[in-house]
Order: structure tokens, then C-alpha cells, then sequence
């Protein structure tokens, strides 16, 4: 089973934000409380102080990840140098960004466009692919989550068919679609669909047997559960799951598209392969990066927002 | 059947057995159960824990269905849970996306929301169930805290939302696990003492499962006492006369309270002692 657990890649990074919100949570805690106890007292005195050090810490916050990055940097350099050049170093790959970047929009024909419509194109597949797999995968969770027969009856398939790869469903798309299109877009479908509804049907399965109890006992009606206790403690498995389904589409779609061709980041990568243009891979495989960490990011700062203190615990 | 045996034998429990399927075979949780509850009355089970209080409780909600003898209420054989047997829960079991004002409205719109056939009440209007919601949140004394979410109260408070939500839904009996086991001692009292108001005030039929040995006295009329599990029943059924309303103060030094506090301990501690030994 899939863990549903948040794990956030940036929790680390995230922690200085919370920094301003200190001064709101301490005049909470003075007004609930109403006669301030001396200790709270002091820590309101201490509040201008602990905005000086915040200075140092926010410097240990961002040192670190900077450091990390020059020492990536640093390795890139040193490889290109030892590989005399086969591979490109990290000035003149920023330098050939720069150009791509001044027009990542243009259109010289259908296997010359600009890195813009390269990602949007595969932001389409994966955003048609994806919101397919949810639309079938969520109801489908929530079902074998729900119905012990059901659950057993499908559990078994799910099985099966979760460990492979999602190309190997290329050809069989690619056969039935007769389109490369289509074909992606239905692989991103079936790589996408299985943590959804795991993850579902777990938290379906989850769901405290006191609200169940509550609703049998207030004799609320399949519509109410659904809607009032079944879909709001469900919500953050199910966002778990849609965070970890997008991770894998964008995984799945650059080896996708390369097999397929079309337009998009896979097709644009093999295409410079083809080329022979290094440069332009090594800033795809950047690209790439930076769209799968802010769809994390975002889903991330999604299921945070719907999630319940005592849904956690 | 009468009306004045309605009044004595609200609640029939007849000969109910409990048996839960497990690994390691077929396990007898309860045997025998026969008792009675009249309407308007107060009774507590009390027994050392795993004697089977709880399934006791849940077989009465309904929640659970015995594996022989037969419960009624009221007459009529109970099937399944509803909201006429309201329960508050031991963990009090509110809906933590919910305000507190819409935990004790999903019953009352469910209860008075509708047409109810059996009553023949007509459905009542948005406003007439937002002022049943708001008059059970006054009850318990919680009007201010209707807005906030449970995570945002106290333990104490939460439990009376519990409560509310139970009383809200005017439910033929309130069935109470361990509502206030979760609580300190100061807390418990306090909401002790508005149970014994509310309870005076609705005339409600309630049963509460308790450890608590003051807790049993100080609110029940029948304290049932249960022996140890496994294929635990009614060991004994004490009769508690105090006249009410009752002053848990006054009380504190009453022989009479004094004596019956000592029958249940001596029930509890000196009878059915022999589980701690074997544990």
C-alpha cells in the first residue's frame, strides 16, 4: 500500500515563513487566556529581540540549500572539464538559456517550437490524463473503500496491474487510439490512476468507526455520510494520493512523449539528442525539474489547507 | 400492553447473550442479561472494565445485535441504532470540519427535518431548526463556542457539545459511554451537575456506563453492577433512594450515600476483585 503520509520536500524551506505569524499566535494565547500568566508576559517583551535573531536563522535556512547548489555546480563544471567539453559547463549551458528563454514561444514549423509550448503541450497530456484517472479513480476508491466486496473483488487486479510500467501500456494505447496523443495521454492515465484510488480506498477504510457510529446512530442518509464525514476525512488521503499521481505522470510523460515524438519536454529532449545538442538537454532536464517541484508545491500547500488537526492523529 | 407498564418496562432486556467470533474461537462477552428500565430513569452500569459495559451500551443503541435474547424499547424490538436512542459517545465523536452549531444541526435536521411518519410531526422550517440547534447549545451552556470547530475547545466543552447534539435530537433515551471518563476531576463534577439539571429538566430515560463509583451514585436511580468478563452478566442491581434534587456537598457526608457507596465498592473490590489477581 502507499503511504499517506505528507511528506514535503520543502518543509524545510517553508519553516521561515512562519516566522512573521509568531507575534499573531502569541496575542491569541494572551486574549484566550485572560489574565496573561508573567511568562507569556516576557515572551511578548522578547518579541522586538527574536526579530533580530531571526536574521541568523534565516541565514542557516538559506546558506545551506545555497551551498548545495554551488556544490552541484561546482561537479557540472568539473565533469565538463574533464570530458573536454563533450559535456557543456554550467556558463555556457546558462548562456544558451538566456537565448532559449527570450523566446520560448515561437514556431518554426511542427518539430521547431519554442521550450514554452514544448512544456505546455506536456502539461495538457498530463493534465488530460490525470484529471481522466481522477475523475475514474476517486469514485472508484471511494467504492472499494466502502464495499468490502467490492474491495475484494478488485483488490487483486490492482495488484497486478500497479507494478508495470506505464509504457508498457504504450503499444496497447498506441493499437487501440491509432495517435501518439492519445496514446500518452492514456499511458499518463493508467500511471496516474492507481495511487488515486489506493490511496481512496485506504482512507476510506480509515475513517474513524466513531463517525461511522455517529452516523448510524443520527441515521443519516448514504447522501449526508458521503458528503458531511466520508469525502471531508477522505480529503487529505485523496489529495496524497493526486500528489503522488502527479509526481508520477511527470515522471512518466517525458519517457512518454520521447517514444511517441509530437511536441513536448520528452520529444524536445531526444529531439536535441538527435541534434547532438547537449545544451539544450541539460536545461530540458532543469525544466523539468522546476514544473515537477512547483506541481508538488502547489498540491502540497492543497492538501495542507484541507487537512484537519484531529483527522492526522 | 398499558400505558403504566410502558412507564415501568420502557427498556426490556431479555435473556441477551453476546458472542464475537475471534481467532482464537467464539468469545462470550455477555450472557443472561435480563433488566429492566423504567421511563424517566436513571441507571449506570458500573463494572471493572472489560466486563462488557460498553457492548451492553452499544447492544441497547443498537449499533450491535446480540447473538441471543432479544432488547426492546418501548414495546418494540430494537433493530438497529436511530436517533431515539441518542448516544453520547465516550471520545465525544464530533465531526472536526464542523462547527459545533452544525455537529448538533446534522441531527436536528435529520430528526425534525423532515416529516416523521411515525409521530405524524410535519417537517419543520430552516428557522424552527436553527432555534432547536441554538436552544441545545444554551443548554449545555455553550452559545459562544457555536461558530468554533472542535479543535478549537476544550475536552469539557466538547463533551457538551456531545451531549447537545444527543439531547437536540429529543431522543426517547439517552445512552451515555463513559461521557465524562476522558475529563479531570473538576471538569467531571461541573458537568456532572449540569447533567443531574438537564436530566430533571427533560425527564429523560438515560443509561451511562461509568467506572466512576461516585459518579454512579450521585446521578443514578438503579446502579447495575456487572461481574468480570469473560461471559460477564448482572451480578447485583442496587435501588438508590436519595431524595433529588441532589447537592453532591450535602451528599459528601450522608450515611445514607455513604452506605451506598460502600455497596458498589465492596461489590467492585471485595466480589469481583479476582481478574486484578489473575491479570
Amino acid at each position: 500500500m502507499v503511504s499517506a503520509v505528507f511528506h514535503g520536500p520543502l518543509e524545510g524551506a517553508a519553516a521561515p515563513s512562519k516566522a512573521p505569524h509568531q507575534p499573531v499566535r502569541l496575542a491569541q494565547n494572551a486574549a484566550v487566556k485572560s489574565i496573561p500568566t508573567s511568562a507569556e508576559g516576557t515572551k511578548v517583551m522578547k518579541e522586538p529581540s527574536t526579530a533580530r535573531i531571526d536574521w541568523r536563522e534565516l541565514a542557516l535556512k538559506v546558506v545551506p540549500p545555497v551551498i548545495g547548489l554551488a556544490l552541484l555546480v561546482g561537479l557540472w563544471a568539473l565533469v565538463s572539464i574533464t570530458t573536454k567539453g563533450n559535456i557543456p559547463g554550467p556558463a555556457d549551458t546558462w548562456g544558451q538559456a538566456v537565448e532559449i528563454f527570450s523566446d520560448p514561444f515561437y514556431r518554426n514549423g511542427p518539430n521547431d517550437q519554442g521550450v514554452g509550448w514544448n512544456v505546455l503541450m506536456s502539461l495538457e497530456r498530463v493534465a488530460l490524463g490525470f484529471g481522466l484517472a481522477a475523475a475514474v479513480g476517486i469514485p472508484a476508491g471511494f467504492a472499494i473503500g466502502r464495499f468490502t466486496f467490492l474491495g475484494r473483488m478488485f483488490n487483486p487486479l490492482i495488484s497486478l496491474l500497479r507494478p508495470v510500467s506505464p509504457l508498457a501500456w504504450l503499444p496497447i494505447g498506441l493499437l487501440v487510439f491509432k495517435g501518439a496523443n492519445p496514446a500518452a495521454i492514456w499511458t499518463i492515465f493508467i500511471c496516474s490512476i492507481w495511487p488515486m484510488i489506493i490511496n481512496t480506498a485506504v482512507g476510506v477504510q480509515r475513517v474513524p468507526q466513531d463517525y461511522m457510529n455517529v452516523a448510524r446512530v443520527l441515521n443519516l442518509s448514504e447522501w449526508k455520510i458521503l458528503t458531511k464525514i466520508l469525502f471531508p476525512a477522505v480529503l487529505p488521503y485523496m489529495l496524497t494520493g493526486v500528489r503522488l499521481a502527479v509526481g508520477t505522470a511527470w515522471l512518466v510523460i517525458v519517457a512518454a512523449e520521447m517514444l511517441t515524438g509530437g511536441v513536448g519536454i520528452g520529444f524536445w529532449v531526444w529531439d536535441e539528442w538527435n541534434n547532438l545538442n547537449v545544451k539544450n538537454i541539460i536545461i530540458a532536464i532543469f525544466v523539468i525539474g522546476i514544473v515537477g517541484l512547483l506541481l508538488e508545491m502547489a498540491l502540497i500547500k492543497l492538501a495542507s489547507a484541507f487537512t484537519f488537526d484531529e483527522v492526522k492523529s | 400492553m398499558s400505558n403504566a407498564s410502558l412507564t415501568t418496562k420502557f427498556i426490556e432486556i431479555q435473556g441477551v447473550e453476546q458472542t464475537f467470533k475471534t481467532k482464537k474461537g467464539p468469545f462470550t462477552a455477555l450472557r443472561d442479561i435480563n433488566l429492566t428500565i423504567a421511563k424517566g430513569e436513571f441507571v449506570a452500569l458500573i463494572g471493572h472494565s472489560g466486563c462488557g459495559k460498553s457492548t451492553l451500551l452499544n447492544l441497547i443503541a443498537g449499533l450491535t445485535m446480540p447473538t441471543g435474547g432479544a432488547l426492546l424499547c418501548a414495546n418494540r424490538e430494537i433493530a438497529g441504532p436511530g436517533p431515539e436512542r441518542a448516544v453520547v459517545f465516550q471520545n465525544h465523536s464530533l465531526l472536526p470540519w464542523l462547527t459545533c452549531f452544525e455537529n448538533v444541526y446534522l441531527g436536528v435536521e435529520r430528526v425534525f427535518g423532515a416529516a416523521n411518519k411515525s409521530t405524524g410531526a410535519a417537517s419543520e422550517s430552516k428557522a424552527q431548526l436553527k432555534e432547536r440547534t441554538d436552544a441545545a447549545l444554551a443548554l449545555v451552556g455553550l452559545t459562544h463556542a457555536a461558530q468554533k470547530r472542535p479543535g478549537e475547545i476544550s475536552g469539557g466543552m466538547k463533551q457538551r457539545v456531545g451531549i447537545a447534539r444527543a439531547l437536540a435530537m429529543e431522543p426517547k433515551v439517552l445512552l451515555m459511554d463513559e461521557p465524562f471518563g476522558a475529563l479531570d476531576a473538576l471538569t467531571r463534577a461541573k458537568l456532572q451537575d449540569e447533567l443531574l439539571q438537564i436530566v430533571t429538566r427533560t425527564h429523560s430515560t438515560v443509561v451511562m456506563v461509568t467506572h466512576d463509583v461516585d459518579e454512579a451514585v450521585l446521578l443514578s436511580d438503579k446502579i447495575v453492577m456487572m461481574t468480570n468478563g469473560p461471559a460477564a452478566t448482572i451480578g447485583e442491581v442496587l435501588s438508590v433512594d436519595l431524595p433529588r434534587p441532589r447537592n453532591r456537598v450535602a451528599l459528601a457526608d450522608s450515611p445514607q450515600y455513604l452506605g451506598y457507596r460502600k455497596a458498589v465498592i465492596d461489590f467492585l473490590y471485595t466480589r469481583q476483585a479476582h481478574v486484578e489477581k489473575a491479570a
